[in-house]
C-alpha cells in the first residue's frame, strides 16, 4: 500500500505542491493525472525519495520514507523512468541484474529472478543480450519494467509508460501492460498526461491541477460527478478528435 | 663517540648538498645545442677521462645560455664551455664587463670559476654571399647603410633577443631594416635560407665551418660594436675544489685551440659529419671513445623516449582525470583547474623547462615535470567535457534505483563518459609523444637528441633517425588506443557510434576535440 499524506512543498517561496492526499491499496492501479505543470513530476521526484519535501508523509505499508536510507527506499519502490530510462553502454539483460548484482546476489539467483520476470513480461530470451539501442520502444518499456521488478519491490511507479511509443503500438503494449499488472500483483502507480491511457489502466484516478488535488475517484465519478469545472473541462480537452457527426 | 657525530656531519652535508653531486661520484659535462658546443663539450669530457678514472656524464646540446646556466648553479652539471660576451652579458647582465678579470670575479660570486681564454674568439658577425657584395660593394658593416631597408635578414633567436645583438646593432650603425623582411629563425637553418636564396643576409658565429662552403663574405665590425667573445670553461667552484685533478685537465686547455683548430674541427661535423668523440679525439691525440651502433642508439633513446612519455602519461591519467571529475563537482574550483590547465598549455616548451630547471635540476625530471603539466589538459578538459555530457535524466534515474555516488561515478557517470575520456588520453599521448622530443634540451635523451644535434649541424639523416622512431612511436600509440577504446569503451556504446557515424567512438571523439 502506498500512502501520500498531507504533502507540502515550496520551491523558492512559491507553492508547488500543497495538501496532496493519495492512498493506493495493495495491488491496486492508481493513475495520477494532470497537465505540465501541475506538479505531477515534483510528486513523482518527492515519492522516489529523490527530493526533500516540507510537510507531510511518504509510506509504503505504513513504513515511512523518511525512516529509510535512499539505498533501502529504493528496493522497496520499482521505477520504471519515461522512455524505459535503460542506461545505453550495457545490455538488456545487465540493466535487469545491475541493482541485485550491486547487492551481492549470486548468478544463479539472477538467473533465476530473471527469467520468472522475462515469463511474465513475455519477452524473447535473445532480446536481453541486445543493447538498448537496438531494441524497440516496445521492448525497451518492457526490460524496465523487469528491471523495475527485479528487487521484488512493494510498489511499482511508472513515469509516462507509453509517451515515446507510436499510437499503434501504444494500444497493443497498453493491453499488455495492464496483463502484466495483474500477473505481477504490485501497488502501482503510473504518472500521466493522457487521460484515455489512466482510464484503461488504472482503477482509481487522482487528477492534479496547480499543485493541488482536484478530484480523486474513478472516471466515472469524474465523469458524472465533477466536484469542479476543472475536471469537466479537462475531460473534454482530451476528446481531439472531431466525431463523424461533426464531420459530416 | 666522535665517529658517530662525524658521520651525522657527514650525513648532513650529503643531504644538504644539490642532487646530481652526491648522487655517485661522477662528474657532469654540459653544452650548447650548436657544433661548437658539442666539440667543446667532447673535448672537456675525453680530456677529464684521460686524466682521471671518475666517470663523465654528458648532456650535451642543452637548450640556451640559460638553461645551461641554471643547470650549473643548482649543480645539475659541472662544468661548460661559454664566451666572455655572452657570461657578461646574458648571465652577469653587465655588459660593462670586458676584461677577463672583471667577468672571472663577478662570476666567483656566485661560487663559479672560470678558466683562461681557451685561444680563440667566437664573434658574432653578419655575412651576405660573396656574389651579392660585390653587387652592392660591400665589405663593411657600415656599407649597409642606406640599401638596408630593402635587404631580406634571417636573423638567429639569440642574436634577436640580446641587448648584444640586434637592438644595439641597428643603434650603433643607425641602420634601419624593415621589420617584415626581418625574419628569426634557428641559427643552423639561416645558412639554408642564404644558401636557397631567401634571404640576402644573416648573422653568424666567426667560427662557424659553413662561411666558405657557402661563399659568404663577412662584413667588418668597422665600429667594434661586438664584444669580444673569448671560449672559456665555466665551473662550479665546489666542483673545482672536490675534482682538481680533473679541472687541471681542463685548464691544461687554456690557450690551445686556435681559432683556425676550431673552424676546421667545426668543418669536419658540418661537413664532412665526422663524429664528435672522433673530432675530440683526433684534436686530444688520443683514441675516441667507442661509439654507439646506430640500433643500440636508437633503443637506448627509444627507452628513454618511452619512459618520458609513459610516466607523464600515467601522472595525466592518475591526476586528469580526478581533476576533471572535481571541476565538474565544484563549479568555481573546476574553473579554477580548467583555466590554470589551459594556462600552462599556453607556456612555451623551452620557457617551461627552463622554470622547472631551479626545482628539479636538469635531466629527466624537469622534463618529467614539463611533459606532466602538459598532458594535464587535454585528460582534465575531455574528462570533464565527457561527465558533463552525461545525460542527467541517467544520473537521476542512477539515484532512484538505489545506486551510491560511487556506484554512480563508476558504473554509469565514467563509462559513459569513456569514449571522450578516452580520446583526451589519446590526445595527450600523441602530444607528449612529440613534445617529449625538447626533453633533450634539458638533458633528457629521448629521440630529441639526435633532432636537437642534427638541427646544429644541419644534418638531415641525424634529424631522422631521431624523428622517424618517433613519427612511428606516434603511430603506434594511435593504433594502441584504438585497440583500448575496445576494452575501455562499453560495447553499447562503441557499437551505438558504430551504427550511427560508421567510424569507431573514440575516434569520432578525438575529431569532435
Amino acid at each position: 500500500m502506498l500512502t501520500l499524506q498531507n504533502i507540502y512543498k515550496n520551491f523558492e517561496g512559491r507553492p508547488v505542491l500543497s495538501d496532496i492526499n493519495l492512498n493506493v491499496p495493495q495491488g491496486a492501479t492508481h493513475a495520477l493525472i494532470g497537465s505540465s505543470g501541475s506538479g505531477k513530476t515534483t510528486l513523482l521526484r518527492i515519492t522516489l525519495g529523490l527530493i526533500p519535501f516540507d510537510k507531510g508523509y511518504v509510506k509504503i505499508n505504513d513504513q515511512p520514507l523518511l525512516s529509510f536510507t535512499q539505498v533501502e527506499w529504493a528496493d522497496r519502490i520499482g521505477y520504471v523512468p519515461q522512455d524505459g530510462g535503460l542506461f545505453p553502454h550495457i545490455t538488456g539483460f545487465n540493466n535487469v541484474s545491475l541493482i541485485a548484482k550491486l547487492r551481492g546476489w549470486t548468478r544463479d539467483k539472477i538467473e533465476k529472478r530473471v527469467q520468472e520476470l522475462r515469463g511474465l513480461v513475455d519477452l524473447d530470451p535473445a532480446i536481453l543480450g541486445r543493447f538498448p539501442f537496438e531494441l524497440s520502444g516496445g521492448q525497451q518499456q518492457r526490460v524496465a519494467i523487469m528491471r523495475a521488478a527485479m528487487m521484488d519491490p512493494q510498489v511499482m511507479l511508472l513515469d509516462e509508460p507509453m509517451a515515446a511509443l507510436d499510437p499503434l503500438i501504444r494500444r497493443t503494449l497498453q493491453r499488455e501492460l495492464k496483463a502484466i499488472f495483474q500477473r505481477l500483483g504490485k501497488t502501482v502507480l503510473l504518472v500521466t498526461h493522457d487521460l484515455g491511457e489512466a482510464v484503461y489502466l488504472a482503477d482509481q484516478i487522482t487528477l492534479l491541477h496547480e499543485g493541488k488535488v482536484v478530484q480523486s475517484g474513478s472516471y466515472r465519478e469524474l465523469l458524472l460527478h465533477p466536484k469542479d469545472p476543472f475536471v469537466t473541462q479537462f475531460i473534454n480537452a482530451q476528446r481531439t478528435l472531431p466525431d463523424a457527426a461533426q464531420v459530416a | 663517540m666522535k665517529r658517530v657525530a662525524a658521520r651525522v656531519l657527514l650525513m648532513a652535508t650529503l643531504a644538504a648538498s644539490p642532487a646530481g653531486v652526491w648522487a655517485a661520484d661522477t662528474i657532469v659535462v654540459g653544452s650548447k645545442a650548436f657544433t661548437e658546443g658539442y666539440v667543446l663539450g667532447e673535448i672537456a669530457a675525453q680530456a677529464m677521462e684521460s686524466a682521471s678514472s671518475v666517470p663523465v656524464t654528458r648532456k650535451l646540446g642543452m637548450g640556451s645560455t640559460g638553461i645551461l646556466f641554471q643547470a650549473l648553479k643548482s649543480g645539475a652539471i659541472d662544468v661548460y664551455s661559454d664566451y666572455t660576451g655572452t657570461l657578461a652579458e646574458a648571465i652577469l647582465k653587465r655588459p660593462d664587463l670586458r676584461s677577463i678579470e672583471d667577468i672571472r670575479g663577478a662570476l666567483l660570486s656566485m661560487d663559479l670559476v672560470m678558466s683562461d681564454p681557451l685561444g680563440f674568439d667566437d664573434t658574432y658577425a653578419l655575412a651576405v654571399k660573396e656574389t651579392f657584395a660585390e653587387q652592392h660593394h660591400l665589405n663593411a658593416i657600415s656599407d649597409l647603410a642606406g640599401i638596408e631597408g630593402t635587404i631580406r635578414a634571417a636573423l638567429s633567436y639569440e642574436f634577436m633577443d640580446r641587448q648584444d645583438g640586434y637592438q644595439g646593432l641597428v643603434q650603433a650603425y643607425r641602420l634601419h631594416f624593415a621589420p617584415e623582411k626581418v625574419s628569426r629563425m634557428e641559427h643552423s637553418l639561416t645558412y639554408q635560407a642564404i644558401d636557397d636564396g631567401a634571404v640576402d643576409l644573416i648573422d653568424l658565429y666567426s667560427t662557424d665551418a659553413k662561411i666558405e662552403k657557402s661563399r659568404l663574405r663577412v662584413l667588418q665590425d668597422d665600429r667594434h660594436y661586438f664584444p669580444v667573445y673569448q671560449a672559456v670553461w665555466v665551473a662550479r667552484k665546489a666542483f673545482t675544489e672536490k675534482h682538481p685533478h680533473e679541472w687541471q685537465a681542463l685548464l691544461n686547455l687554456q690557450g690551445s685551440i686556435s681559432e683556425k683548430a676550431m673552424i676546421d674541427m667545426n668543418a669536419q661535423a658540418d661537413i664532412g659529419h665526422v663524429s664528435f668523440a672522433k673530432i675530440a679525439a683526433q684534436f686530444l691525440g688520443s683514441e675516441a671513445p667507442r661509439s654507439q651502433s646506430l640500433k643500440s642508439n636508437i633503443l637506448q633513446r627509444t627507452r628513454e623516449h618511452l619512459w618520458l612519455v609513459g610516466i607523464s602519461l600515467l601522472f595525466s591519467v592518475l591526476v586528469g582525470i580526478p581533476l576533471g571529475l572535481a571541476a565538474v563537482r565544484f563549479h568555481a574550483a573546476g574553473q579554477a583547474i580548467l583555466i590554470a590547465s589551459a594556462v600552462i598549455q599556453t607556456v612555451p616548451s623551452l620557457a617551461l623547462l627552463c622554470f622547472l630547471i631551479p626545482l628539479f635540476g636538469v635531466g629527466m625530471r624537469p622534463a618529467l615535470a614539463a611533459l606532466c603539466l602538459y598532458s594535464l589538459l587535454p585528460v582534465v578538459l575531455n574528462t570533464f567535457t565527457g561527465v558533463r555530457g552525461v545525460d542527467p535524466k541517467h544520473l537521476e534515474n542512477a539515484r532512484a534505483f538505489g545506486l551510491t555516488r560511487r556506484q554512480i561515478l563508476w558504473r554509469i557517470v565514467l563509462p559513459l563518459a569513456s569514449p571522450t575520456v578516452l580520446a583526451g588520453i589519446k590526445n595527450a599521448t600523441i602530444v607528449s609523444i612529440g613534445t617529449a622530443t625538447l626533453a633533450a634540451l634539458v638533458g633528457a635523451g629521448g629521440y630529441g637528441a639526435p633532432i636537437v644535434s642534427g638541427l646544429s649541424l644541419n644534418d638531415v639523416p641525424t634529424i631522422l633517425t631521431g624523428a622517424i622512431p618517433a613519427a612511428l612511436m606516434a603511430l603506434v600509440a594511435y593504433g594502441v588506443f584504438e585497440l583500448l577504446g575496445y576494452v575501455v569503451i562499453p560495447a553499447g556504446l562503441r557499437k551505438q557510434t558504430e551504427t550511427q557515424t560508421g567510424r569507431p567512438a573514440g575516434g569520432a571523439a578525438l575529431s569532435k576535440e
